[in-house]
């Protein structure tokens, strides 16, 4: 039994490939099976034909892409664009590109503060911004939807009776709702890495640039900025990728009436069965995802300031 | 010097008053944002109108009614079988593969390594959908199991980056040492570097914790009927608030949630800050190195 253990040892440890096989066999084989196997399902799901009552016909098509830009008009006949698709993935991508906008522009004063005038207690306010992670998402956006709820949300109330307004302003199930839920979300993912980029920032830079007469806007535009480039960039990323797939948030914020891809996927799953139509529109969006990736990695390795970064 | 000077006077001394305390003002704001709405519900759960947000004199009358329910007890069995399983093997599985990308090199490492990425920037969405529609081709009952095979895929990447992390501060010349002096591959292992990486280990499943415990999106595809974690269960009150009007209920479940997730982390901080005091003691019990 022993000798067995023994040459078993001996062996691995003269083949660091097989080592490494064995030890990452479990791993690969969980995310082969439940990451990258029901990736393939979606897919090959994206090239067939839905039948009547959410059967599948097994004939390859490209039809479910076509649908997504290309609609027949129901008059004519002759293809037109399909706005209403298109609408989706365009609300999509704006309200992302929205919500990362807002989450930088307030994200970066606030990572600056903590960063460079934070003192003892920085590790603390940082702290303030990681604890969000641990609580449950549904309860944070319920707490939002208690808050902007009109006649009687929170802040409705808050206005009506101090005598601010007279009527009760809607706020929520519209873009207003959505945005102020994504943006909540999102503002820790911004703030972490600018944090991380900033506290790395080397402040002799800073003083001398000031030393030289740059004035504090010049400062920012033309010191600090460019040499946090890969911590802002880092950010834009983790904000805009995974608001764009968001779906919890406009399902419960939006009140159908803002409905982001995620919300018209889980749609044609749940709803109406189209199970091939919805996974072109999942294949479409993890392009999209790969692209700015794609992009940004691109970016990152040309300036070369992205080693480090998380 | 000259332009220094002359910037000092250019501003008057108000406006650099503002713009002196303008930065403060918007970090204090913005923790404002992030934390108002919580405290908010928080209070707003010991409040007997349930359908107001205006104070309407103290009560716990939601508390108990929301734990009278047994809707609430289910539901956390579920989700602490679901998390504390899908935790544990994702820690071992997350641990074993940061040491094998940190320390091997092995055919298709890359392409590994952005494999192993993919659920972290792949759509909820889309992971919990494919999943669903695997496991109902496969024919596999959606329910606990299913929960816990996707919470392990989703936990691994979190697990491998925290200790990752770990591993850039290990000083690996104490693997080394233990090796020449007599320490086979696997006692080195058990000996030292497991030892040596416990805060990651522990940091990492003190992460891949609330990822999974409060995960909704791929939880909601994957979940069968009757088996429904706390996840599922306060989305499907929040849907019921949304349309009743009735959220009282919802405060008082959203008040302990929170306040029993942000326990962990602070017992973890705890746990790791006792630990940097005493390396040495706190394994002392399992046998000294030699």
């Amino acid at each position: 039994m022993r000798s067995v253990r023994h040459r078993l040892g001996r062996f691995l440890w003269q083949h660091p490939g097989a080592k490494a096989g064995t030890a990452l066999s479990p791993i690969v084989f969980w995310i082969a099976l439940f990451i990258v196997g029901p990736l393939f399902v979606v897919l090959f799901y994206s090239f067939l034909t839905s039948g009547p009552f959410g059967s599948i016909q097994y004939n390859p098509t490209l039809e479910n892409y076509q649908k997504t830009f290309v609609a027949n008009d129901l008059r004519t006949n002759e293809p037109t664009p399909n706005w209403l698709y298109l609408n989706i993935f365009g609300r999509s991508l704006a309200l992302a590109f929205v919500t990362t906008l807002i989450c930088m522009l307030l994200g970066y004063p606030v990572a600056y503060w903590i960063a460079l005038r934070g003192g003892r207690y920085k590790n603390l306010w940082i702290a303030l911004f990681i604890m969000p992670f641990w609580t449950s998402y549904v309860v944070r956006i319920f707490a939002w939807m208690f808050l902007l709820r009109d006649p009687s949300g929170f802040i409705n109330q808050l206005l009506l009776q101090s005598g601010l307004i007279q009527e009760p302003v809607q706020l929520l199930y519209n873009v207003t709702g959505v945005l102020i839920g994504m943006v909540y979300t999102y503002l820790p993912f911004a703030v972490i890495p600018l944090y991380a980029s900033l506290e790395r920032l080397d402040r002799s830079v800073l003083e001398a640039a000031s030393d030289l007469g740059a004035r504090p806007w010049q400062r920012l535009r033309y010191v600090t900025l460019p040499l946090t480039r890969g911590g802002i960039m880092s950010a834009c990323v983790l904000t805009f990728v995974p608001a764009v797939g968001e779906y919890l948030i406009p399902d419960l914020m939006g009140g159908s009436k803002v409905n982001m891809i995620g919300n018209f996927i889980a749609d044609k799953f749940l709803r109406d069965q189209n199970w091939t139509l919805g996974s072109a529109m999942s294949v479409i969006l993890i392009l999209i995802v790969m692209a700015i990736l794609i992009i940004y990695l691109w970016r990152g390795h040309r300036h070369g300031i992205l080693e480090g970064d998380f | 010097m000259a332009a220094k000077v002359l910037r000092r006077s250019s501003l008057s001394a108000p406006i650099r008053g503002i713009g002196r305390i303008s930065l403060p003002l918007l970090v204090g704001l913005v923790t404002l944002f992030i934390y108002a709405p919580i405290l908010i519900l928080m209070i707003f759960s010991f409040n007997d109108a349930g359908n107001l947000a205006w104070w309407d004199g103290f009560s716990l009358k939601w508390y108990q009614q929301l734990l009278a329910g047994e809707s609430l007890w289910s539901a956390l069995q579920v989700s602490l079988i679901v998390t504390s399983t899908s935790v544990l093997i994702s820690t071992v599985l997350g641990t074993i593969t940061a040491y094998a990308l940190y320390r091997w090199k092995f055919w298709g490492k890359r392409l590994f390594e952005n494999v192993l990425y993919l659920p972290l920037y792949v759509p909820e969405v889309v992971l919990g959908i494919s999943l669903m529609m695997l496991f109902i081709l496969l024919k596999i009952p959606r329910g606990i199991t299913t929960m816990i095979l996707a919470h392990v895929a989703f936990t691994i990447p979190v697990v491998v980056l925290v200790v990752l992390a770990r591993m850039q501060r290990v000083d690996w010349s104490l693997e080394e040492a233990a090796m020449d002096l007599g320490a086979d591959e696997l006692m080195t292992l058990r000996k030292v570097t497991v030892p040596l990486l416990m805060p990651g280990i522990l940091a990492a499943a003190l992460l891949a914790f609330p990822w999974s415990f409060n995960d909704f999106v791929i939880t909601y595809f994957v979940t069968g009927p009757g088996q429904t974690p706390l996840s599922v269960l306060t989305y499907d009150l929040v849907l019921g608030a949304r349309r009743t009007g009735a959220m009282g209920q919802v405060n008082a479940l959203g008040t302990l949630m929170t306040l029993t997730t942000l326990l962990l982390p602070l017992l973890g901080f705890l746990l790791l800050r006792l630990r940097r005091f005493s390396p040495a003691q706190f394994f002392k019990k399992r046998g000294s190195l030699s």
